[in-house]
Order: structure tokens, then sequence, then C-alpha cells
């Protein structure tokens, strides 16, 4: 039973922001082939009228106050954690 | 049997000095990506200097390199994040040190936590602490091998479908994956949220009590942590305990069957109740695993873009190139996998056969555990269907390598507190663990449990 085609895998990188290389986009059809086989499984499992499960925490909404917590981080910390920097801010390559 | 209490009385410049040796002395495991020695060593002479004190005074531990530290780069054993230089550190490790606990290093994982045995960390595979050809499990397996070598008496990890406690198993330590919302996740690199939790590796159940006792509590950085519930206690007695028949199948490799009927046995020579009960939802939560997972996978890896921090691609021209080539770049293929079939569960068409139905068989599966829970004080099977496996069995088939999960991750789902603990070996010398899983907050009765049986500790 194929459902993951040559297209799907290009489709999913595209909307996964992966630009694969061949090689590996043939491997990963086969891969997501099997693991997309093998979870359908659960098409058997009658859940009409189950509610989904989404977290496990019983917690309801938590609250805070509204107040600005830097975290202890400085602005100039975190720019300097980007591949490139200049004068505190982040550069890009130019791609317009 | 604390080892925890070995280092309480001595220098810590020395205790720092002794793990960072032996670290060195075992670099063949490949258990360790970085030795934050240099700060380790200044916190150390602090310590000894009376600047820094508390229940772990000058006590070693070890990170896997998923917890935001100081003292070396945090990479996920990723080239993602090969060079991120953390500027904050996990509040799980802020809670050790605050302690006097001194991290001196960085464990070993499947990069981004993805995988089974550490095979799938981009620098490289963590050996098995008992033979070297096998694999150390995953994805902590550094941190259990670390403490396997009696390198530091404790390691941190992170648990969303078994990475505590299938390496636990496999090295024949302790590992605990707790009720979810216990310890903070904040500053540790994310998977999955609905089922990623922190916990620990030891040789010993009263260890562990130690160090979750100071992990535990409500973290206002990290709004699903509980109110502070963790309190070590004493062990009830005449538990009714379950043995989960789902997990004693076929399947299961003979051997580790035996080891889990012993250690049954050994709970009814203590005066427990052992009965068989079943759990029908089991054979499907690795499918709903492997959709929800993928699925927070997906969202929570959209982050790593080549532009705020991170890996980024050389000579771009488009942005869907920027993007694309640092992602293909600094993910391995586990990640991409994963990533993708998230993507394929949530697309529209897909998302209601695939995600939904998967969260609506996680509520049939968390119906049957409460139902059960209503009976009995916990639940016992083996952890992994097998001991550690050989290096490369099944790296090129991924529902083999997921398949080594399968009794670990209905307990993830279903957020209860799980723990693996040392049952002995195979007649190959291959150690074996056994899964005690518990109502949810139940954490330190589970341990409770396991520190009143604690047998003759498995020896390398």
């Amino acid at each position: 039973m194929t459902q993951i085609s040559r297209d799907d895998v290009q489709h999913l990188a595209q909307l996964s922001s992966l630009q694969l290389s061949d090689d590996e986009a043939d491997g990963l059809r086969v891969d997501l082939d099997n693991i997309v086989n093998y979870i359908h499984q659960l098409s058997e499992l009658d859940t009409t009228g189950v509610e989904p499960t989404y977290q496990v925490t019983d917690l309801q909404n938590v609250w805070r106050d509204d107040v600005v917590d830097d975290y202890g981080l400085t602005g100039q910390a975190l720019v300097k954690l980007a591949p490139d920097a200049v004068e505190n801010q982040i550069k890009v390559p130019k791609v317009l | 049997m604390s080892k925890i209490a070995d280092y309480l009385n001595q220098s810590a410049v020395e205790n720092v000095k002794q793990a960072i040796a032996k670290a060195r002395q075992n670099e063949s495991y490949h258990a360790l990506l970085s030795l934050t020695e240099t700060r380790a060593l200044e916190r150390a002479a602090k310590v000894d200097n009376g600047l820094i004190g508390g229940r772990l005074k000058g006590v070693p531990f070890v990170v896997k390199d998923n917890f935001l530290a100081f003292g070396a780069p945090t990479t996920a054993a990723s080239k993602m994040l090969e060079n991120f230089n953390a500027p904050l550190q996990a509040t799980a490790v802020e809670k050790l040190e605050a302690e006097g606990a001194i991290c001196i290093g960085k464990a070993n994982l499947d990069a981004f936590a993805h995988g089974g045995s550490t095979e799938n960390s981009a620098f490289g595979p963590t050996k098995n602490a008992f033979d070297q050809t096998r694999v150390a499990g995953g994805s902590s397996g550094g941190s259990a091998v670390v403490t396997a070598l009696d390198i530091v008496p404790f390691a941190l990890g992170s648990d969303t479908g078994g990475s505590i406690r299938e390496p636990a198993s496999f090295n024949g330590v302790y590992g605990i994956k707790p009720s979810y919302g216990t310890v903070s996740r904040y500053g540790v690199v994310a998977m999955a949220s609905s089922t990623d939790t922190i916990g620990c590796f030891t040789t010993n159940a009263a260890d562990a009590e130690l160090v979750m006792s100071i992990m535990s509590g409500r973290d206002p950085k990290d709004m699903t942590t509980l109110p502070d519930f963790f309190a070590p206690t004493a062990v009830k007695p005449s538990q009714r305990i379950g043995l989960v028949k789902d997990f004693m199948s076929e399947g299961v490799e003979p051997e580790v069957r035996d080891r889990t009927n012993e250690y049954v046995a050994k709970l009814r020579a203590a005066g427990h109740t052992v009965e068989e009960v079943e759990l029908p939802m089991a054979k499907y939560a690795l499918a709903v695993y492997y959709i929800v997972v993928p699925a927070e996978v997906s969202s929570n890896l959209a982050r790593y873009d080549g532009v705020r921090y991170g890996h980024r691609a050389e000579a771009v021209k488009t942005l869907a190139e920027l993007y694309g080539r640092s992602r293909d770049e600094g993910f391995v293929t586990e990640n991409k996998r994963r990533i993708m079939i998230g993507s394929y569960v949530l697309s529209s068409g897909f998302f209601d056969a695939y995600y939904l139905q998967a969260q609506k068989a996680r509520t049939l599966l968390v119906n049957e555990f409460d139902q059960l829970f209503t009976d009995y004080d916990a639940l016992i099977g083996p952890v992994a269907p097998m001991p550690a496996f050989a290096l490369g069995a099944n790296t090129a088939d991924p529902i083999k390598m997921y398949l080594a999960d399968i009794m670990t991750v209905p307990a993830s789902l279903a957020g209860l507190p799980a723990i693996s603990v040392p049952a002995g070996k195979t007649s190959a010398g291959l150690p074996v663990g056994v899964q005690l899983i518990g109502k949810r907050r139940a954490d330190a009765q589970l341990l409770a449990l396991a520190k009143s049986l604690e047998c003759d500790e498995v020896k390398n």
C-alpha cells in the first residue's frame, strides 16, 4: 500500500521548509510511506463520541500579572547568538 | 545505598577533578560531547571556600546536551546548534546549582532527542556501558552511560516517549520519568510539548528521590508546571500491583520476561499482591505517539530558520533557500522524518484522519489507565522488549527503531510517572530494566516501592 509519492515528499518538504537532496528525498519517501502505513492502523479504532486529549496537566488557564520580565536577558546577549550581526542588529543575507 | 552521600563530605575540587579524569579515561564510550571543566573548577573552589552550599554540596553531575547550561555549547547533538552558547540556564540546572551541585559536562543524545539509541547524534553514537558493540539506548544515552560508568552519581535527561527509561534499562541504572508537569522544562530544547518531561539517572532510588525533590515544583517560566507535590515517602505496605499482560507478549524477549517475572516474585515476597491486568489500548499507543509527537515536533522545530540563532547556510539567494538549506544542513535525517510526518498528519485533508483520531485514541488510553488505577497502586512490565541491541542493527528501518519504545510511550501519552529499575541481566551479561508506572503525582510512591526492593546493584 503506497501512499506517499515523490511529489508528496516534495510538497511535505516545502511545508516543512526543508530543501532536500534527491537522494535523501528518495530515502525519506520510503520511510514516510512505511510510517504512514504503520500509523494508519488507528483507522480501525471506533472513536465515535470520544473527546480528544490535547494535554494531560489538568490545569486550566494559568494567569500571571501583566508585567514585563526580561528573564535576566539583554537584547545584546540575544543578538550575539545570531549568525551575523551589525551594531546590535541581526544581519541577514540579501534575498531580494 | 546513596552514592551522592559519598561525595558530600569531600573536597568539591577533588570531586570534580576525579569525575573529569574518569570522563577522560572513558572517552571511548563517547558518552560526553563536552566537559565544562573551567567553570566546574571555579564553582568547586567556591563550594570549598564555603560560598556555595546545600543538599548537593560539591556533587558533580552531567546534563544531557539539550539542557541550556553554561560552560560549553548546548548542541542538542545537532549541527544546527553546534556553536550555540546558551545565554541562560535551564531551571532544573539552576535549582541543582543552588544546592551546591556542579555540572562537569554535557552528554550525548540523539539529535534534538529524536531516537532510541543515540545513533542519531550528529557527532556519532554513544556505546553501551556493558558492551561497546551495542547501543546506549536513547535518546538520553550519554546520561545513562556516565551514570553506569560511575563518572558522576547522577545525570539529567529528558523523556518524551521513553528517552530516560530505555537507556536506563540498557545500562543497568535507575531512570525516572516523572508525572507530566513535575519539573520545569524552561531552558530545555523543546521536542513535543505535551509529553516532554525532565528526570534523572541514578544508581539507586534514594539518590533519585533527592534529585527529584530539588528539581520539582512550579516555575513561572513554564506554565505547565504543577505546584510542588514531590516528597519522599515511606513505602505503602500490601500494595495491589497490576502486571500488564500486553507488555509480556511473544514479541518481548524471553529473558526480559524472565527478569520481569523475577521482580514480580520479589514484590509478592515483600507482601504485595500482583495480578495480571489488561491494557488493550497499549497496542495502539505507538501509532498515537508517532502522530502526536511528530505533529508537535514539526511545530517546535519551526523556530530553527537560520536567522536568529543556530546554523545558517552560506551563499543563499532566496528566503526559501535560506530556510530550506539551513534546515537541511542543520538537521539529521530522523529530525526531517519527524518534521515531515508532522506536516503530513497536520495538513488539511489528513488532520481528522490522523491527528484528531490520535488524540481521541489518546483519550481511550488515558481512560484505561484511570480505570486500572481505581483498583491498583502501580503497574509493572518490562521497559523495552529487548536488551541493548547492536550498533547499526535498526538504523536502516525507522519502524524497527520505534518499536523499542512500544512499552514506554503509553505512560508518556497519559502523563504518568514511570521509572526504570535495574532487574538483573541476560545470560549474555546485558542489563534488563523493569518499568513501574504509577498514578499521576505518585512519583515518590513509585520510588519508595523501588527502594524497598533494592537489590544488589547491577555491577559493570
